[in-house]
């Protein structure tokens, strides 16, 4: 078995002259919660379907479990979930009905009803999918995405829509997920999201990976901490590597001219930040490839 | 092969049970001819030989609204809503997918006919088919060739909100021109040239000759030839045409 659950070189999508996906490169690792990361209009739902098998690549080399999508039959597609935000099903099936139907296609399925209480949709499996709330319906369709069991799942902004505690739900069944060694490829525009559940981000913008690495290790170029405090004429913000070295530093000249500094605090930018310095419209924010970390 | 066999016979006992969940569907599909049926038969107390010939008239509507109507409005539908799209993800292979969705349809189609020949019979003193077999030929036949022009179609409409009026726009002028209601034996001479090149006609002749003439197959060769030659054609597009999404 491959290490890897998914490997993407070079790959290209071109509608006509307009080139959706540049040229990107990353791996999913086994076992791993991989986040692709992105305003929308990046790309992230052309690479995703092209990983699916639903479109096909212009250029590049694609390997899901070891196989070419464009060219894998029915045993790729046992192997792998997909939730999709245009995927719907059959409004008036019950949830029972959809997820037995749809169990019916695999050769080991989960059972049903334990896959309908994995999802939290325990007590609404007499109700039509149509009867569903929206929240409900995007549980539906995780259900529908597990019932075979699948090693890798596919999710598409699996929570955009959601209220907070369906999100908390859709959280916890993917933190689940991993610990059942599932492979995960998510995207998302959510950044806790991201944060929360990805083991490694790549963030893409125009078709083109500029930053990927864990949530933890993802920081702006400019400074890995910030430290604040209330100053005579307003906060004061300073960026630096070395916090130890700039608290000592101000501290101490703050305690030589008696004076406190209120408010004072130090920070890690958030994924937040760097995500708003990456993909904020000017092109100097872009990351030349060999500042990626692998 | 047995598994896509197996899956098939799955897929089209779901597609039964989705189909009778739907009132609206279910409605048009077998209450709407029947309904024509009796409202002419009364509304213009029609004589023996006009009965004879509205009771295959509207056996013929019944395949081309099972067939034609209601299955382009379902595959505009599974498209739209998202569900071809899943399907195509789960390992389900696409011919159980669709061999469920238009068996569902032509079981329909089948239905409708023995319901509407028996209401002839007993209602309105139509003899019992004179030919089984060239009934038999001339349903499945007709089926084929109106399920395959209603995937083609299926591929042209837009949206879910637009397909009756595409649909409408050819179901019902056809039902005018093709012998539905009423002998098309006097049609202007354009008309009757139009109505020979469509479908629709030869489905009906057909079944007058399998109920009421008892001529046989022999007799319905060009009309069988034009039948197949809209299935091919229909087939060619649904297939040259088809999208997911």
């Amino acid at each position: 078995m491959p290490p890897n659950a998914i490997e993407v070189r070079e790959l290209h999508k071109s509608y006509g002259r307009f080139e959706a996906v540049r040229g990107i490169s990353f791996e999913v690792k086994r076992g791993e919660v991989f986040g692709l990361l992105g305003p929308n209009g990046a790309g992230k739902t052309t690479t995703v379907e092209i990983l699916e098998g639903y479109r096909e690549r212009s250029a590049g080399e694609v390997s899901v479990l070891g196989f070419d999508p464009d060219h894998a039959g029915m045993e790729l597609k046992q192997r792998v979930g997909v939730v999709l935000q245009t995927m719907g099903f059959y409004p008036n099936a019950t949830v029972r009905e959809s997820v037995e139907h749809v169990a019916g296609f695999y050769p080991s399925p989960r059972d049903v009803r334990e896959t309908i209480a994995l999802v939290g949709l325990d007590g609404t499996e007499d109700k039509r999918a149509r009867q569903l709330s929206g929240g409900q319906r995007r549980r539906l369709d995780l259900a529908l995405a597990l019932v075979g069991d699948p090693e890798l799942i596919f999710l598409d902004e699996p929570t955009t829509g959601f209220d907070p505690a369906a999100r908390r739900t859709a959280w916890s069944v993917i933190r689940r997920l991993k610990e059942l060694e599932k492979t995960v490829l998510l995207t998302t525009h959510y950044l806790d999201e991201a944060q929360e559940l990805a083991d490694r981000v790549a963030i893409i913008k125009n078709g083109l990976i500029i930053a990927a690495g864990p949530p933890s290790e993802l920081t702006p170029a400019s400074a890995s901490y910030r430290v604040s405090y209330d100053g005579d004429g307003g906060r004061v913000e300073l960026e630096t590597d070395d916090p130890t070295e700039l608290l000592h530093r101000i501290t101490s000249e703050a305690l030589a001219r008696g004076d406190r500094l209120r408010n004072l605090s130090v920070s890690r930018p958030t994924l937040e930040d760097v995500y708003l310095e990456l993909t904020a419209e000017e092109e100097s924010a872009a990351v030349t490839p060999e500042s990626v970390p692998t | 092969m047995s598994t896509t066999a197996t899956l098939a016979w799955r897929e089209f006992r779901f597609q039964r049970r989705m189909f009778w969940r739907n009132p609206t569907a279910a409605f048009f599909t077998f209450v709407l001819p029947v309904f024509f049926l009796i409202l002419i038969a009364t509304v213009f107390s029609l004589k023996q030989s006009d009965l004879n010939q509205l009771v295959p008239g509207i056996a013929g509507m019944a395949v081309m609204s099972a067939t034609f109507v209601s299955l382009t409005y379902n595959l505009v539908f599974i498209r739209e809503q998202g569900i071809l799209k899943r399907i195509r993800g789960t390992p389900e292979p696409m011919g159980s997918y669709f061999g469920g969705v238009i068996s569902n349809s032509i079981w329909n189609a089948i239905l409708q006919v023995v319901i509407i020949v028996v209401l002839g019979h007993v209602f309105y003193s139509v003899p019992w088919p004179q030919d089984w077999i060239e009934l038999v030929v001339i349903t499945v036949i007709g089926v084929a060739a109106f399920a395959s022009l209603g995937i083609a179609m299926a591929q042209a409409i837009p949206n879910f909100d637009s397909a009756p009026a595409y649909v409408n726009a050819i179901f019902l002028p056809m039902l005018f021109i093709s012998g539905t209601f009423y002998s098309t034996d006097h049609l202007p001479r354009a008309i009757a040239a139009i109505a020979s090149a469509l479908p629709l006609k030869h489905i009906i002749d057909g079944l007058y000759g399998a109920l009421v003439s008892g001529k046989g197959l022999e007799h319905h060769v060009p009309a069988i030839l034009v039948l197949l030659g809209w299935c091919a054609i229909g087939l060619f597009l649904a297939v040259r045409y088809f999208r997911w999404e």
